[in-house]
């Protein structure tokens, strides 16, 4: 009884092994690493991919720089990053790139007596109160665009990113286009030269000092609002409205921008121009070869990111992510058929 | 202890003599000792290596300037070092008494059966994990420091010439002295845990030489547990502050990760481990990367410095201590 057991057992293992062998030789696995935020969704898709063509995802969430760098060594066949690099960056490396999600970054504060959504920003105030000119909430420049809301006479505790992200690239990207004076004294990228404030790491690390410090302003992705139920801001618009983030202003905002006039994607998409537009939005960019080595895993990939792009809606939306409109989709795959051989 | 009829030199060499299985055994830890040596050296030049071209970049300049500025690539040590030190000299202020006296307690005055779980106590605290440290005090222990004790600093140094300097300021609950007081929660395990075992291995006979000859506890404890166990004692406190200077996570999380430089320690600031934990991920420039290498040359240095003045600090001591006899 017992041998017979020991046999069983030993069958059982011997066809397990067979068939992970037999599963390794069918299906192929495409490696990726880069940008943290875009990874929950990924991991979303890539699972549900597997489970449908047993096509292997393996994705490394080691940053937007790291992710640049990796697919310049060629060590992955993607790399993802929340920062666009510019065309004649791209050619240097023989690199096509096409945004794959798009995400929002948003104002919040914890000033007691302020609700979500009850304050007004705009460009010019935001970089005001993150160049430290701005010192307090009772500020004249706050209350005229706030009228009406009670603002207490404290001072503004600012909190951004400690650690370098892409968050705080668009963040400053848009602060810089919205104040001369924040380009020329601070300007833009993954991590900055803070004139005031204290730095959290990580979107966590800033929810959580925002929540605790009273009085303070930080920027977080959407999803730490939502998860996180903070204080958020609304944000003035190219159109002057003031609007709140949501799935419908950040995809307003991927419409209305203009992508075909910008060669490989290559645009930040701050403050566009459709009326409902929320004007700090943010794309993940996917990075691949245009002449790949291994030419089966890069279609391999082009195949998921179709899939992901055509029918992964649901899952980004379950995790407050925004899949890009079915326009911006189709630019997308044509510029595939063009560029990636 | 050099009087005892056997010295640890003529024993070694009587043992040596019988057994043949020696050398060999000399021979294998021997070499641990020595890769002691060869891997600190490897470490010391290959994060010089790697730090090389932002010391090029900016000179001496780079131990001096107050910059961090990835966008422009300018580069400066200074706020790092100085919240390292200033983190770690509030942690020997809060740790090097809190140890003395769970040491102290445990050998002298604790009743027998309370030895055992206050030793397994403190030997728990460092089993905790530092994150764990850093979470806690990041939504337990800051809270609190903004609630109460800060507050209650403003109201009381305000006018205290020195120490209104350094105790006021906004009352957030994240800075240097709430890094500097986690921290030394952190070190008391190290301290207390040596100081314990070197005050339980002095010779009961001195101690009841000084009871007999009418010392109280106290007196005890200073003049002669405290003076024969000195080195030790030293050691300790320097062993709490290696690790006080290096502790990444739970500093981070408190710290407040601002490259400013402020007078006061209820602000936030930075510290060397805290910076290269936090930025070298997205580090996307080599003169970035190799500065953030370079800081952590500086760590090695500023360690390597503060443990060699202990060392001459205690020497200082005993040739004071010689003349005197």
């Amino acid at each position: 009884m017992k041998r017979g057991f020991a046999l069983a057992l030993a069958a059982a293992g011997s066809l397990a092994l067979a068939a992970t062998s037999f599963g390794a030789a069918q299906a192929a696995e495409i490696t990726g690493a880069g940008s943290t935020f875009v990874y929950p969704v990924l991991s979303q898709w890539s699972s549900a991919y597997h489970g449908m063509t047993g096509v292997q995802i393996n994705y490394q969430s080691i940053g937007s720089g790291g992710g640049i760098a990796q697919i310049k060594a060629g060590t992955v066949t993607f790399g993802a990053t929340d920062k666009p690099l510019a065309p004649s960056e791209l050619d240097q490396s023989g690199l096509a790139q096409f945004p794959v999600i798009i995400g929002g970054i948003i104002p919040v504060v914890s000033v007691p007596g302020v609700q979500p959504g009850q304050i007004k920003f705009t460009g010019p105030l935001l970089a005001d109160i993150f160049l430290g000119k701005i010192k307090r909430w009772d500020d004249p420049a706050i209350r005229a665009v706030n009228p009406g809301l009670r603002l207490p006479n404290a001072a503004i505790n600012v909190v951004h990113r400690s650690d370098g992200s892409g968050t705080t690239f668009n963040w400053t990207h848009y602060l810089g286009q919205e104040s001369a004076e924040w380009k020329q004294k601070v300007g833009e990228g993954t991590s900055v030269q803070w004139p005031v404030g204290i730095g959290g790491k990580g979107n966590e690390g800033v929810a959580a000092y925002t929540r605790q410090i009273p009085n303070s302003i930080g920027y977080v992705e959407y999803a730490y609002v939502i998860q996180n139920h903070m204080t958020y801001g609304l944000v003035r618009n190219k159109a002057g409205h003031f609007v709140g983030p949501s799935v419908a202003t950040f995809q307003a905002a991927a419409a209305t921008a203009n992508w075909k006039e910008f060669p490989d994607f290559f645009q930040i998409i701050t403050d566009a121009p459709g009326p409902n537009a929320y004007p700090i939005t943010a794309s993940t960019f996917v990075l691949m070869y245009k002449h790949p080595k291994n030419a089966e895993q890069s279609a391999d990939a082009l195949k998921f990111f179709k899939w992901s792009l055509e029918k992964g809606q649901g899952a980004a939306a379950k995790l407050d992510y925004v899949s890009l409109p079915p326009s911006l989709v189709k630019q997308i795959e044509a510029y595939w058929a063009k560029e990636i051989k | 202890m050099t009087d005892s009829p056997l010295s640890a030199p003529t024993a070694r060499r009587r043992l040596a003599r019988g057994s043949g299985g020696d050398r060999p055994f000399e021979a294998v830890v021997a070499l641990a000792a020595l890769t002691v040596l060869v891997v600190l050296t490897a470490a010391g030049v290959s994060m010089f290596l790697g730090g090389e071209p932002a010391f090029k970049a900016f000179g001496l300049k780079f131990f001096v300037s107050t910059d961090w500025d990835a966008v422009n690539k300018q580069f400066g040590a200074l706020i790092p070092i100085y919240g390292t030190l200033v983190t770690a000299a509030i942690s020997l202020l809060v740790g090097v008494p809190a140890s003395f006296g769970i040491a102290f307690t445990l050998t002298e005055t604790a009743p027998r059966w309370l030895r055992q779980p206050l030793m397994v106590a403190v030997e728990l605290l460092a089993s905790i994990p530092s994150i764990i440290y850093g979470m806690w005090g990041l939504f337990v222990f800051a809270p609190f420091m903004a609630a109460h004790v800060e507050p209650w600093l403003n109201d009381h140094f305000a006018n205290t010439p020195l120490l209104s300097d350094l105790l006021t300021g906004p009352p957030i609950g994240i800075g240097m002295l709430t890094a500097g007081m986690i921290l030394g929660v952190m070190i008391i395990p190290f301290i207390s845990s040596v100081m314990w075992s070197v005050f339980t291995a002095v010779p009961a006979h001195l101690k009841e030489s000084a009871v007999a000859l009418g010392a109280t506890r106290t007196e005890v404890m200073f003049k002669v547990i405290l003076p024969y166990t000195r080195n030790a004692v030293v050691g300790a406190i320097f062993l709490g502050l290696g690790r006080a200077l290096g502790e990444t996570m739970a500093v981070t999380f408190v710290l407040g990760n601002a490259h400013d430089f402020a007078k006061s320690l209820l602000m936030p600031g930075n510290s060397i481990a805290a910076v290269i934990a936090n930025e070298f991920t997205e580090a996307d420039s080599d003169l970035y990367r190799s500065s953030l290498i370079a800081l952590g040359f500086v760590l090695f240095i500023v360690t390597f410095l503060v443990l060699a003045a202990a060392r001459l600090l205690l020497a200082r001591l005993q040739r004071i201590e010689g003349a005197k006899v």
